[in-house]
């Protein structure tokens, strides 16, 4: 499959674009790195051309992740911005929005500057810097956001951690609305959850560890939406995970404030009965809920209340989590899980339709940013991912791209293998050989 | 058919059923006259019945192997004289007490009971070691596993550390308590000193009080007695005890003058000022009017009500002097009962079969 021009011609595979409500099988043209036509007839082709057979394959626009994690500058030991970067190619992402969380942060215009020459030089999937909502991540005082936006920053996030200081994401929502950038918040009010381990509820309470009570998220919704109303921002949730938070959000949107919610992809499939083994890699943040939690975030999907799934890709080195889950730190790798998760879990049992999928993983993430992916259409950049939706492949960490393998889907069979991964008509990953 | 008997003793069915209908004969009851071969008599061989190679928490146990466990812990008294001789039932094999936290009397009740059946400990305790070095957890414990142990003992401050070592090692686990999760021992001590003066465990009404939430007392007890059938009451704060509990077929109450009356045993757990990082009551003196056990509440309880504490109590905080140390009390019978306990939890682990080597043999 050689190439060394950007024109390909995709056939016979199931064209979905949820950006304008396509889907039926087709063959798809590439041209110079851009979509140049669905179902092209024989005459628009030119003759320099490579072409992938896509039997019972899904061409779809490529992945978008927001609020992931990687670690470089500063825990390097976790995950280098090369070696995420390929993880999100294998995992059918061809952008990512790298969160801020960095040592040191990215709260200036030289950090972001960083981030975008190492992505460049990585030269893999497209990457999106967030800035930090605060000076130095610290939550106190605003970060140079007009610098950081000038700098390229996408977005604004002092993630994982929450915005604890009400006062503070008053006015970045005020602020950052002179800049039409979104404020990413992690909905937790930390005085509530401090210390905790895992969901509180019964399975907490057999296994004796510290409490995250589900009002610690839902106070945080609860406020946040408060405030995006009060000040017109534009703010995402990054996460949410509580049936509180789920109901919180559908009303607000119900009554016209403009905002967009998120969830982590293992919130919306597993439980906190997960962490009966004590497994440190079902540590995460947001907490694995019980199946209340779960079945109301289900809903949410369903029902667009919840706008975008995100994998919450956080690498930990082994020996990070090779802990006692007390001290261990939160968190799992998923780029390279995602799709197939959503896909085992939610699209193949009917729970939500491949393309509503796809909106939420690709087309939603995109519009959020103001990117130019997200979408199949016409002249547009050829970010794309092909997939294999009915064929399964088993989790082995020692395979991963990732640097690290901090995911308790280690053996599991997932549905779902991506073929081709193509940024800006580029072909950057195949994985499988297509049928 | 003679006791122990490998026919008779091939299912746990049988043998449960067996010790029942024997225990009111004094079957167990066995002769110390030599130290292994009749002492063995009595007993059932704990390979044909045992299938937990790590004793982790209770939850995991049924009716049966509690009971069994029980069994073995008053055989294996006996066969000591009252603990006073030694077997041989574990010559030549090796213990490590691990334990990074502090303890007096767990330790030593696990290393006497590994003395008495002549296994040979290996102390550990964090303080001054390695740990303080910067090694991990499971670095440590390979460490002291590669000097050759058939069993590690474990204390942590960290749920689910057992199940840790149990993941990376190769040899037995045994829970000595982990964090506010569980410590199998101990709920087993404690049932087993209510056995011996009530004869059985079902039907009776036994409360916990005081600290729920960081005990592992509380939840190991709560999943064995559950088991046995008795009726468990957890009381105290409610900052200290969750109202879930009641969805896991526990009765919550948190005013314990209102559940005196119907007590047959009271076990007053310690309040664990170390665990609490903010502390959930206002004040000692306040803990100690609502529920400290003192004489004018014992006037109030049931006339033969056991007083219990898991211990290191805090005199005046939990249960005052008088009761502590009055006709009610049974504090030290589980102390004694701890070292019986822990030699039938070694025994045991050490003699584990997985299910289908006890069919083949």
């Amino acid at each position: 499959m050689k190439n060394t021009t950007n024109n390909w011609l995709i056939e016979n595979g199931r064209i979905v674009d949820p950006s304008c409500g396509r889907d039926h099988i087709g063959r798809l043209l590439i041209l110079d790195g851009k979509i140049a036509g669905i179902d092209p007839t024989d005459g628009d082709l030119p003759q320099d051309i490579s072409r992938i057979d896509a039997l019972g394959c899904v061409i779809a626009p490529g992945l978008v992740d927001l609020g992931t994690e990687f670690g470089e500058p500063g825990r390097e030991e976790d995950e280098t911005i090369l070696t995420g970067t390929a993880a999100a190619l294998a995992g059918g992402f061809t952008g990512i929005a790298l969160s801020s969380n960095t040592e040191p942060p990215i709260d200036t215009a030289a950090s972001v500057e960083f981030i975008r020459q190492k992505g460049a030089r990585a030269d893999n999937c497209k990457l999106y810097p967030l800035g930090c909502v605060s000076r130095s991540r610290q939550g106190e005082m605003l970060a140079e956001i007009g610098s950081l936006v000038e700098a390229g920053a996408v977005a604004l996030y002092d993630g994982p951690n929450p915005i604890e200081n009400t006062g503070l994401l008053r006015r970045a929502l005020e602020y950052c609305s002179m800049f039409d950038r979104v404020i990413f918040d992690h909905p937790e009010i930390a005085s509530l959850s401090r210390g905790g381990v895992m969901h509180e509820g019964l399975e907490q309470l057999r296994l004796g560890l510290s409490p995250i009570p589900a009002e610690a998220e839902d106070l945080a919704t609860s406020r946040d939406l408060r405030l995006i109303e009060a000040t017109g921002g534009r703010l995402h949730l990054t996460s949410i995970s509580t049936h509180g938070s789920v109901d919180l959000c559908r009303r607000a949107k119900s009554r016209g404030i403009q905002f967009t919610s998120g969830i982590f992809v293992a919130n919306a499939h597993l439980t906190d009965e997960s962490l009966r083994e004590f497994d440190t890699n079902c540590k995460v943040n947001p907490p694995l809920r019980s199946r209340d939690h779960l079945e109301a975030c289900i809903h949410g999907l369903q029902d667009g209340t919840i706008d975008i799934i995100s994998s919450g890709h956080k690498p930990s080195s082994l020996e990070k989590k090779m802990v006692e889950i007390t001290i261990a730190p939160f968190g799992m790798i998923a780029l390279e899980t995602t799709l197939s998760q959503v896909i085992t879990y939610l699209v193949r049992p009917g729970l939500l339709s491949l393309a509503d999928a796809l909106a939420k993983l690709s087309t939603n993430p995109s519009k959020l940013l103001g990117l130019e992916s997200g979408t199949l259409g016409l002249s547009k950049p050829a970010d794309l991912v092909i997939f294999d939706p009915n064929r399964s492949w088993t989790v082995d960490t020692a395979n991963l791209k990732s640097k690290s393998y901090n995911t308790p889907l280690n053996g599991t069979e997932l549905f779902g293998v991506v073929t081709h991964t193509f940024v800006d008509g580029r072909l950057r990953y195949s994985g499988f050989s297509v049928r | 058919m003679p006791i122990g008997t490998v026919d008779d003793s091939l299912k746990l069915d049988n043998s449960e059923k067996r010790f029942t209908d024997t225990m009111t004969q004094s079957s167990l009851t066995v002769s110390t006259s030599d130290p292994l071969s009749p002492a063995l008599a009595g007993l059932p061989i704990p390979r044909t019945h045992w299938r937990h190679k790590h004793l982790l928490g209770l939850e995991d146990l049924s009716a049966e192997e509690i009971t069994y466990l029980l069994d073995c812990a008053e055989a294996l008294h006996r066969a000591t004289n009252q603990g006073r001789t030694k077997l041989d039932l574990l010559r030549g094999r090796t213990i490590a007490n691990l334990f990074f936290e502090n303890s007096t009397r767990t330790k030593n009740s696990f290393s006497l009971a590994a003395k008495r059946l002549g296994a040979d400990t290996v102390e550990f305790s964090s303080s001054g070691s390695s740990v303080a070095k910067g090694e991990t957890f499971i670095d440590t414990a390979k460490t002291i596993e590669a000097m050759i142990v058939d069993a590690v003992v474990v204390r942590h401050s960290s749920p689910g550390t057992p199940h840790l070592l149990a993941k990376h090692l190769n040899c037995s686990v045994l829970n000595a308590g982990d964090g506010p999760h569980e410590h199998p021992t101990q709920g087993l001590l404690d049932i087993l000193t209510i056995r011996q003066h009530r004869g059985s465990l079902a039907g009776l009404t036994v409360a916990l009080v005081g600290d729920i939430a960081h005990s592992r007392t509380a939840r190991s007890n709560i999943w064995g007695l559950l088991k046995l059938g008795a009726k468990v009451i957890v009381c105290g704060p409610a900052t200290l005890v969750s109202k879930n509990w009641e969805k896991l077929g526990v009765e919550v109450e948190h005013n314990l003058d209102k559940i005196l009356h119907r007590c047959d045993v009271l076990n007053l757990l310690r309040i664990q000022f170390e665990r609490q990082a903010i502390r959930p009551f206002p004040s000692v003196h306040e803990y100690m009017l609502l529920y400290a056990m003192n004489k004018e509440r014992i006037e109030r309880s049931k006339e033969d009500i056991l007083i219990m504490a898991p211990g290191p109590i805090n005199r005046g905080v939990e249960l005052t002097p008088e009761v502590a140390d009055g006709p009610h009390s049974v504090i030290l019978e589980q102390v004694t009962n701890g070292i019986a306990i822990r030699m039938a939890a070694l025994w045991l682990m050490l003699n584990a079969q997985s299910p289908t080597q006890a069919t083949a043999s």
